[in-house]
């Protein structure tokens, strides 16, 4: 871990109870979800991390408590800093408050954790669905959603998957 | 098939203006196949008369599942989902794959592929601007801009099929090196670039930079604030010319750019005109590092010789008992990562490529996450647009330079 | 077509009306302007200088479907996509071509998941597949020739029973 960066994860681990990380000079936080916007604001005035940039899910299936990860990769411009912020979610409608308050990236964002994971966002303005379809069941990036694989066409299975094709009418 | 679903007012209540529902202002839908939306993006325009009172980008129609994709297949294999991301970019979108890769399992690079890695990515950057600037000059009607941006771009398509044998989807960087060295022709062919390329944007310039039409048509439009510009997290050309001087190659050095001398652009205007203008100066800085980056080329070895990782050369699978087994378990096993998480960035033509990777101890990835910078870049343009004519919006959305694959993923 | 050699002296050349429908429409088809994905680019490289489709009549790309022949699926089509695309098709006016560009429109190339459909032949009826990812320019401009082939070849009759 960077050595500016040590009196950072410091204070948000005292403040917070936040347990630490670390992987190949990354510093990862978890943090509990009610804790989060508290977080974020914290370290955009406080510690300048003033670009979210990436807000991400990763589901762990089987595993249900907690089943996912809410992952906020945090850059600070004048301070050449990142710092990852993760937050913990249970299986069972998993939710979330809202980040949008605090970065305006995280709208587009959390709609698109929404649309891939099925995780809600409390307060969020604008809760729809961004990349599939409306009428869409289910959440693709979920580990227990099927990747949809169709069996590829060659020589020996032509006819068979010829007839079944459904080809489109004139 | 699903049919083309049926929008009612109701579902965009909370993000038109109270007027669209009295029927004051008219609600226009622009796309998804449009001429000047670059691809398959829809807006949905709230506007009064000429003037947009709101816009609602919609996303989406090129969403191909490239990462869940990517979850299912090795970490070789993951690696051609990468070039279908961000066609514009594809050499740079293997770029941020393989380091990201490398990353995790943690694999040095010989000082040869961090050359030839930073050569491909600048030309890369370069025949990228080359297609932003030949498709946002025809949206402001400069037609000659498309076959003059389009002559110089065909060139590095030649220099990337010499190296790789494909024009676009090269995937010639491979985590731990390159594919092969490359071929004697490349120096050659660079160099004839370099040698050409300065006069051809001067040629641009002269087309646009001082065109009073074209002025006309981009300065003070789009105006985008350095602070405002950050809470949406756009990068790239578009935050520095806002004023923000973020460049990740510079700040966070790569692949050895710290060796290399080149300026980072800013301009404060934040104008669709400012934007043109970081781009136009990042072609000659690009230009700048390739030739640098070919002078310091060094000789040796292109891959790593990890074997753990990285497979042996053809010409050792004949003689080696051990190359073999290598080779066979590599290509159809692949090899295990860590179970632990990383996230790593680089400097794409639009801003900041990032990719979160994880992996659960075997040879796949639990999740792959790409950051892709466009999908942040046009969040913005709901703000920036307001105001402004129609006409105009087709220049602020061509400034942004979105690449719809990389949005949708 | 080789008119000037058939005209002789008299100013007057006979053939069949199929053929000169036929000749008319291959020479001035237009494609509709509609890129998807990473074949886009490729497609309009073949409309730039180095490839210059225009010397097949093709430099107009028209954005309105009601106005152009050729439709060319240029990219992979998502689920999201495949209604719109289907809409845009029944639009054109006939006679109508498709032409799939590239393996994500021929049979969903290296996207084998839920959100492609798995060749476009299943969203509207394709003529010619291109093979490719993304395929050369060059490759673009045989495929157009291969349906200009097949133009050529058309009856009357067969419209007849097509449109009956």
């Amino acid at each position: 871990m960077d050595k500016k960066l040590e009196p950072i994860v410091k204070t948000i681990q005292d403040k917070f109870g936040a347990a630490l990380e670390e992987f190949r000079n990354e510093a990862h936080l978890f943090v509990k979800p009610e804790q989060i916007v508290d977080a974020l604001t914290q370290l955009r005035d406080e510690f300048n991390f003033e670009l979210l940039s990436a807000l991400t899910a990763v589901d762990y299936f089987p595993q249900e408590a907690p089943r996912f990860h809410v992952v906020y990769q945090l850059t600070s411009l004048v301070k050449n800093l990142s710092v990852q912020i993760r937050v913990p979610v249970n299986g069972s409608s998993p939710k979330v408050p809202t980040a949008t308050r605090v970065y305006d990236v995280a709208n587009w964002r959390e709609r698109e954790i929404l649309d891939m994971f099925g995780i809600e966002f409390e307060g969020h303005p604008d809760p729809r669905r961004i990349l599939s379809p409306e009428d869409m069941e289910g959440h693709p990036l979920r580990k227990d959603f099927p990747l949809g694989y169709e069996e590829p066409q060659f020589t020996f299975n032509f006819d068979e998957i010829d007839l079944r094709k459904p080809y489109a009418k004139e | 098939m699903s049919q083309i679903e049926e929008v009612s007012l109701e579902k965009f209540k909370h993000l038109v203006s109270e007027r669209a529902l009295t029927g004051e202002t008219m609600l226009l839908n622009m796309g998804p196949q449009h001429p000047s939306t670059h691809g398959v993006l829809r807006l949905l325009l709230e506007l009064d008369g000429e003037i947009v009172v709101n816009c609602i980008p919609d996303v989406g129609y090129l969403h191909t599942g490239i990462e869940k994709n990517m979850e299912a297949k090795t970490y070789q294999k993951a690696e051609v989902m990468t070039d279908r991301l961000d066609y514009m970019n594809t050499v740079g979108n293997n770029l941020a794959y393989v380091m990201a890769v490398e990353k995790l399992i943690d694999l040095d690079v010989p000082a040869r592929a961090q050359g030839l890695r930073v050569i491909l990515t600048e030309l890369q950057r370069i025949a990228s601007h080359l297609v932003w600037l030949g498709t946002s000059g025809l949206d402001l009607a400069a037609m000659s801009m498309f076959l003059y941006c389009f002559r110089e771009r065909e060139q590095i398509l030649d220099i990337f099929e010499l190296v790789s044998g494909q024009r676009m989807m090269t995937t010639y960087f491979r985590p731990g090196g390159v594919w092969r060295d490359v071929p004697v022709e490349f120096e050659k062919a660079v160099r004839d670039f370099i040698k050409i390329f300065p006069k051809r944007v001067d040629e641009y310039e002269s087309l646009l930079t001082k065109n009073p039409l074209f002025i006309d048509r981009t300065v003070g439009l789009g105006k985008l604030d350095g602070a405002v510009a950050l809470s949406y997290g756009v990068t790239g050309p578009p935050l520095r010319a806002s004023g923000v001087n973020w460049d990740l190659r510079k700040a966070r050095p790569y692949c050895g750019y710290e060796q290399y001398d080149f300026n980072v652009p800013v301009l404060n205007d934040g104008d669709v005109y400012a934007r043109y203008l970081v781009r136009i100066q990042e072609l000659r800085e690009s230009l700048k590092i390739v030739e640098q980056a070919l002078n310091k080329l060094p000789l040796g070895p292109v891959r790593s010789d990890n074997r753990k990782f990285v497979p042996p050369p053809r010409s050792e699978i004949g003689v080696s008992m051990e190359s073999l087994i290598h080779h066979f378990k590599l290509w159809t096993e692949g090899f295990p990562a860590p179970k632990a998480s990383i996230y790593s960035a680089i400097e794409s033509p639009r801003g900041e490529m990032g990719l979160l990777l994880e992996g659960d101890g075997g040879p796949k990835p639990l999740r792959v996450h790409l950051r892709t910078p466009s999908f942040d870049n046009l969040a913005v343009l709901s703000q920036i647009v307001k105001g402004h004519l129609v006409a105009d919006l087709v220049a602020i959305l061509s400034s942004i330079d979105i690449v719809l694959g990389d949005i949708d993923r | 077509m080789g008119v000037e050699q058939k005209l002789g002296n008299m100013g007057v050349v006979t053939t069949t009306l199929e053929t000169v429908v036929n000749w008319g429409r291959t020479n001035a088809m237009w494609p509709m302007l509609f890129g998807l994905a990473c074949c886009a680019i490729e497609m309009m490289s073949a409309q730039a200088s180095s490839y210059d489709m225009s010397r097949f009549g093709m430099e107009l790309m028209r954005a309105s479907p009601r106005q152009s022949d050729l439709m060319i699926v240029a990219g992979r089509v998502s689920k999201k996509m495949g209604p719109v695309l289907r809409r845009l098709y029944d639009q054109m006016p006939e006679p109508k071509w498709v032409l799939a560009m590239g393996d994500c429109a021929s049979c969903g190339g290296v996207f084998n998941n839920y959100a492609i459909y798995q060749g476009v032949d299943e969203v509207v009826p394709v003529d010619v597949f291109v093979a490719g990812c993304p395929p050369r320019p060059e490759a673009l401009i045989h495929g157009v020739m291969t349906i200009h082939e097949k133009v050529k070849g058309e009856t009357f009759k067969q419209y007849a029973e097509k449109y009956k």
